[in-house]
């Protein structure tokens, strides 16, 4: 407050207005995703007749239910977990490496290999010649396609590249090479000790793109045993395919119980899929910022 | 050169040269594999890229496809779709800029302002949280929201007496429905560079413009935002330089057959034509005529932007 009162009047006005604008955005932000929370546990007639608005009516936990013991459901966060953890391990042991080599100045040809890394970023193939590529390769309905193409991040490298230049003391690295340390043992027992900020940084970008990824899942395969949950949720939740259902009744009425429990089980699995990484990401905030920090260097 | 020739023959910069690479050969291993997944995965559909300028056999593969030069591109210039494809891609680009781009300045301007440290701390947790939801959800959410029988916005409407609207099928709402979602979903994120920026401005320039009676907003207008400028530049060459790479993933997840007067754009028309139908070399040569078109943009808006004598790019 005591800092409040020596703002003059005009600045006092602007800290008021500035405070409100924020809290708006703030709830426009907020409200769909707190909207998606209680409708998930709300009756859904109260919910399709607008009438769920500030806190859950009627709470039951019967869309979780159901979607805990859909099959597909399951399968396929089984499916996303595999690609993730295996998918980014795949991604990190490419790209600290390449990162670490790459951050050292005596290296003869590192602007060269730079080059090499960024020039697609800019000019690719395409998606049909990817494609095409992946289908020779034969790599097309395999449990690795989803693993295999996607590997370094350009933009990744060079965060890590910028994190290495200047998170890892020079001097550090030369009295381990005195000590007849080899390279190897340098990175392995003295480097990525010291950077752990950076693999938690890139791991949650390589992660979360996984996660999240449903395009790739799409061309590349066939079989609903392999899809990603992404995959799975976009039938569900935008192609409005219908979840194998209980009531297979006939009529007008069983039809709309069915809609109604479609619309509920929506609200559900929007959270069920979205909270591993809305629930991690807070605690790991400070990371996410380093990052785009780190990015945004020139160099 | 030839002075500094040694008895080996090999002239001593270029011996130092190679005892420098092989000194250093374990870090170019640890390059290697970066290096390889690099050359198969984004240099190999780099080789397949031309068969945009043949006619796509795959029996005979792609080297063995005959050529037939750029007829593809021409059949898409001259298509009936290409002026279509064009503005729609246009427009939504356009638009997301337009709309999208002040607002993490914005926001990045009032929460550097704002005093209430756990309150702003809080603010900056939830308006990055969209930012990790993934677009299949983000469009689920929409759908939801918007659905004509069971939405909230419908349900709304209702109770003060509206008709319901199908917004989700009518092609007019479409670019305002993909654009500011995409504002909501991105905000927070994009606030973050800007607020690392202003994080780097020395207190001490606050606190001289405070002794000379500056008020915040003149703080704001004079301070922050020049220290903002270079980044500010920066991202709107990128953003610029991609005003016609509107990305397909959003845009098949929103679409459906009543929207696609204003929904079809390039990268979605290079998807149906070349993974639904089959059209290879078609599609490749759609493809890669964006791509030549998105990165001479780039390059024109960057050294536009370098001759003003602002930051640029490269």
């Amino acid at each position: 407050m005591s800092r409040l009162i020596r703002e003059s009047v005009g600045d006092r006005v602007f800290l008021i207005i500035n405070f409100i604008l924020i809290t708006m955005l703030f709830l426009i932000i907020a409200y769909p995703l707190y909207f998606v929370i209680i409708a998930s546990i709300s009756d859904v007639d109260y919910v399709s007749t607008g009438r769920v608005i500030l806190y859950p009516i009627g709470i039951n936990f019967e869309g979780y239910r159901r979607v805990f013991s859909d099959s597909l459901i399951m399968t396929g966060y089984r499916n996303t977990i595999f690609y993730t953890v295996v998918g980014t391990l795949f991604n990190l042991t490419l790209t600290i490496p390449a990162a670490y080599a790459l951050s050292k100045k005596d290296l003869v040809g590192r602007n060269f290999l730079m080059g090499i890394f960024a020039f697609t970023m800019y000019f690719s193939g395409g998606m049909i010649p990817t494609f095409l590529l992946v289908r020779d390769l034969k790599l097309l309905d395999t449990w690795w396609v989803l693993i295999l193409t996607s590997g370094v991040t350009c933009y990744n490298l060079i965060i890590a590249r910028t994190f290495f230049q200047n998170g890892v003391p020079q001097e550090l690295e030369e009295a381990a090479v005195i000590d007849g340390c080899s390279r190897v043992r340098l990175f392995i027992s003295i480097v990525l000790p010291l950077s752990r900020a950076i693999i938690a940084v890139l791991a949650l970008y390589y992660g979360i793109a996984r996660w999240n990824s449903w395009f790739p899942g799409m061309i590349y395969l066939d079989s609903r045993a392999k899809a990603p949950l992404q995959l799975i949720l976009r039938d569900i939740l935008i192609e409005n395919q219908q979840m194998a259902l209980d009531e297979t009744g006939i009529g007008t009425e069983a039809e709309a119980i069915r809609l109604k429990l479609a619309t509920l089980l929506k609200y559900c699995l929007i959270i069920v899929s979205s909270a591993p990484v809305l629930i991690v990401y807070p605690f790991l905030q400070k990371y996410f910022n380093q990052g785009v920090m780190l990015g945004s260097i020139k160099g | 050169m030839l002075q500094n020739t040694s008895p080996t023959g090999l002239s001593t910069s270029s011996r130092s040269l190679w005892q420098r690479i092989i000194r250093n050969y374990d870090l170019y291993l640890f390059i290697l594999p970066a290096l390889i997944w690099y050359l198969v995965f984004t240099y190999g559909p780099l080789y397949g890229v031309q068969i945009a300028f043949k006619n796509f056999n795959g029996a005979l593969g792609i080297w063995g496809s005959p050529w037939i030069g750029f007829k593809h591109f021409r059949n898409f210039l001259t298509a009936y779709s290409f002026p279509i494809l064009l503005r729609n891609t246009i427009l939504l680009s356009l638009y997301s800029l337009v709309a999208g781009f002040p607002f993490p300045i914005l926001l990045a301007l009032m929460l550097n302002e704002l005093g209430f440290k756990r309150y702003k701390k809080i603010v900056q947790t939830v308006t990055y949280a969209p930012h990790f939801i993934s677009m299949v959800v983000m469009i689920g959410m929409l759908t939801l929201f918007f659905s004509p029988s069971m939405g909230v916005f419908n349900s709304i409407r209702e109770v003060f007496g509206l008709q319901s609207v199908s917004f989700l099928t009518r092609p007019e709402m479409f670019r305002h429905l993909y654009v500011w979602s995409g504002v909501w979903q991105g905000m927070g994120w994009g606030s973050i560079i800007y607020l690392a920026a202003l994080s780097a401005v020395d207190p001490e320039q606050h606190e001289a413009a405070i002794i000379d009676g500056a008020s915040r907003l003149q703080r704001i207008r004079y301070i922050n935002i020049p220290v903002l400028l270079p980044t500010i530049t920066i991202l709107l060459i990128l953003n610029c330089g991609s005003i016609l790479s509107v990305g397909y993933e959003k845009v098949l997840l929103m679409q459906n057959d009543l929207i696609l007067d204003t929904s079809e754009v390039i990268s979605t028309y290079v998807y149906k034509r070349g993974l639904l139908r089959a059209e290879y070399s078609y599609s490749s040569a759609v493809g890669l005529f964006n791509n030549v078109v998105n990165v001479t943009v780039l390059l024109l808006v960057n050294t536009v932007v370098r001759k003003l004598g602002q930051s640029s790019l490269f």
